[in-house]
């Protein structure tokens, strides 16, 4: 509820300050993994075009299909595997793609797992690290909400998966991150963008989660982020797509964790 | 004020209480529009009574979440209530006024404090350590409970406070006259005269630590299961709502509502006990 109110002001304001400037306003929403990255994709794209306004808003890939749908904004941002059926109407452009790191305690002995093993670890098959060589405790899975679009590319990846009832839910990448690092039992997904030094990503079957093996294709837990709009992108909503899929852009995006498409 | 007249201001003023009022309406209005008829469609029975919730295979149970939120709620009411009701004897009765008049606003601040930080707090702090002393994740049931229990102390400190103080002081020195101590009086008389509001003040805590979901979302670790025991992750019905409504369209989004009208029912029905329980002390004075 909150959330929607928050939208519903933000919207209002917009409107308002949208209507006293003759400035022409490109709107995106959607994605919260691709929105830190929209927001200072945008900036940049400011900073050179001041007469156009972009506004970057979050509430997740399925906020960002309705959105487009609706014309609530020119610009959805969806991080899917594969586009739900609402989407079909909708033009995508793939602008980026991003890994999904499964992390564990810096401290966690194990180090690979085959994609059966992370299976069965997050069905709750086995549920001792030392079955897959870390130490004698209770395996922790942390996993996002049902409908999170990390949680669906993951699931659909892996294939196969029930997640087990006891699984500890957390409802963005940044607090799974917390968890994993406050918790020496605990393993978890996020995406490649937002990993840092607090945690420990795994190899999935013997491939390390780099930018270069994800480049290369040899890291197979990767899932393209789509921009969906209403009809060929046209206008300004064009320029600023074709500025997010420019080289100096591309390149921008792969320094800060995220993979350019080219 | 001579442009509107008496009549006029009367208006005005009627105006704008009745605009608060209908905001609560429309809240109501828009909540059950949006939930009922998926009760109807999906079944009230099995909505309330299953425990399958996996929104992706269209399975809409939240007996788990209900079973959640009752278990947080009274694991606070057993850390809340008893330490809360007896501060508030002890500030109302054995301190002097002085002392209570900077020992109450100061228990009043912890209200104001965001519950974001209670649920940064439990995080870092309470979780490790219910992980290191009992084992399990941590984010469980009781870290959900001790955050809550600290939260709603505020509300049962204050208000049963205010129903102490509203015993009249001839009824403690007719007890005293009588040649009781000082604690007999408290728990023979004054508990007794001021029980509704006491209650009143639990029933409200009781609606807080419900309604309570931004902390609850950080420190209980949100797994849609029954829980066994204190130590095991759980998911209230807050949090149900809050975690998934980014994301939900369709039945998804409709259930999420539902799950907000039972929510409503359960705290419009708290909200009437303790106003009732109230009223009641009134009377007695």
């Amino acid at each position: 509820m909150k959330k929607y109110f928050i939208l519903f002001g933000f919207m209002t304001a917009v409107l308002f300050f949208g209507c006293g400037k003759a400035k022409v306003s490109v709107t995106l929403a959607g994605s919260t993994a691709f929105q830190p990255f929209a927001e200072k994709i945008a900036e940049k794209y400011m900073a050179s075009n001041p007469n156009i306004t972009v506004t970057v808003q979050g509430g997740g890939s399925a906020v960002g299909i309705q959105s487009a749908n609706s014309g609530a904004a020119q610009i959805g941002m969806a991080d899917l595997v594969k586009l739900p059926d609402e989407a079909k109407s909708l033009t995508s452009t793939v602008v980026a793609q991003d890994g999904i790191a499964i992390i564990v305690h810096p401290k966690n002995k194990a180090v690979n797992l085959s994609i059966e093993q992370l299976r069965a670890v997050f069905n709750g098959k086995i549920q001792n690290w030392k079955e897959i060589g870390g130490s004698d405790a209770p395996i922790t899975v942390v996993s996002r909400e049902a409908g999170s679009g990390t949680r669906s590319s993951f699931e659909k990846i892996v294939t196969g998966i029930t997640l087990v009832n006891n699984a500890v839910i957390q409802n963005s990448n940044g607090t799974i991150r917390e968890t994993i690092a406050n918790d020496e039992n605990s393993i978890g997904y996020i995406s490649h963008g937002i990993l840092n030094d607090k945690v420990k990503a795994l190899m999935i079957d013997s491939v390390e989660c780099t930018t270069e093996s994800i480049i290369a294709k040899k890291y197979n837990l990767v899932r393209p982020i789509f921009l969906l709009t209403k009809g060929a992108p046209e206008g300004e909503v064009k320029n600023f797509i074709d500025y997010i899929l420019s080289d100096e852009i591309q390149a921008m995006i792969k320094k800060d964790g995220l993979l350019p498409v080219k | 004020m001579k442009l509107l007249g008496e009549k006029g201001v009367e208006r005005l003023l009627s105006v704008v209480a009745f605009s608060a009022i209908s905001a609560l309406g429309l809240i109501a209005v828009f909540i059950f529009i949006e939930g009922l008829p998926f009760l109807f469609k999906y079944g009230i029975k099995d909505f309330l009574l299953s425990s399958d919730w996996r929104p992706d295979a269209g399975k809409f149970g939240i007996y788990p979440m209900i079973a959640a939120s009752f278990w947080v709620m009274l694991g606070a009411m057993l850390i809340g209530a008893p330490l809360g009701i007896a501060g508030a004897i002890f500030l109302a009765e054995f301190v002097p006024k002085t002392v209570m008049n900077i020992i109450k606003p100061a228990i009043e601040l912890l209200a104001a404090i965001p519950s974001v930080i209670y649920g940064f707090i439990g995080v870092v702090v309470l979780a490790p350590v219910i992980r290191d002393l009992f084992g399990g994740p941590g984010l469980s049931l009781l870290a959900g409970a001790i955050i809550l229990g600290i939260m709603i102390m505020p509300t049962v400190i204050s208000i049963s406070i205010d129903s102490l103080l509203a015993v009249p002081v001839s009824f403690r020195e007719g007890s005293l006259a009588l040649g009781a101590t000082k604690w007999q009086t408290v728990h023979m008389l004054t508990t007794k005269a001021a029980k509704s509001g006491i209650v009143a003040s639990i029933i409200l805590g009781m609606g807080r630590a419900i309604g309570e979901t931004m902390a609850v979302i950080m420190v209980t670790g949100n797994s849609v299961m029954i829980p066994h025991s204190p130590l095991e992750s759980v998911r209230t019905l807050t949090a149900n709502i809050a975690l998934e409504m980014s994301y939900a369209i369709g039945m998804h989004r409709e259930a999420l509502f539902a799950t907000g009208v039972v929510l409503f029912i359960v705290i419009i029905i708290l909200n009437s006990i303790a106003s009732v329980a109230i009223r009641k002390k009134v009377i007695v004075k």
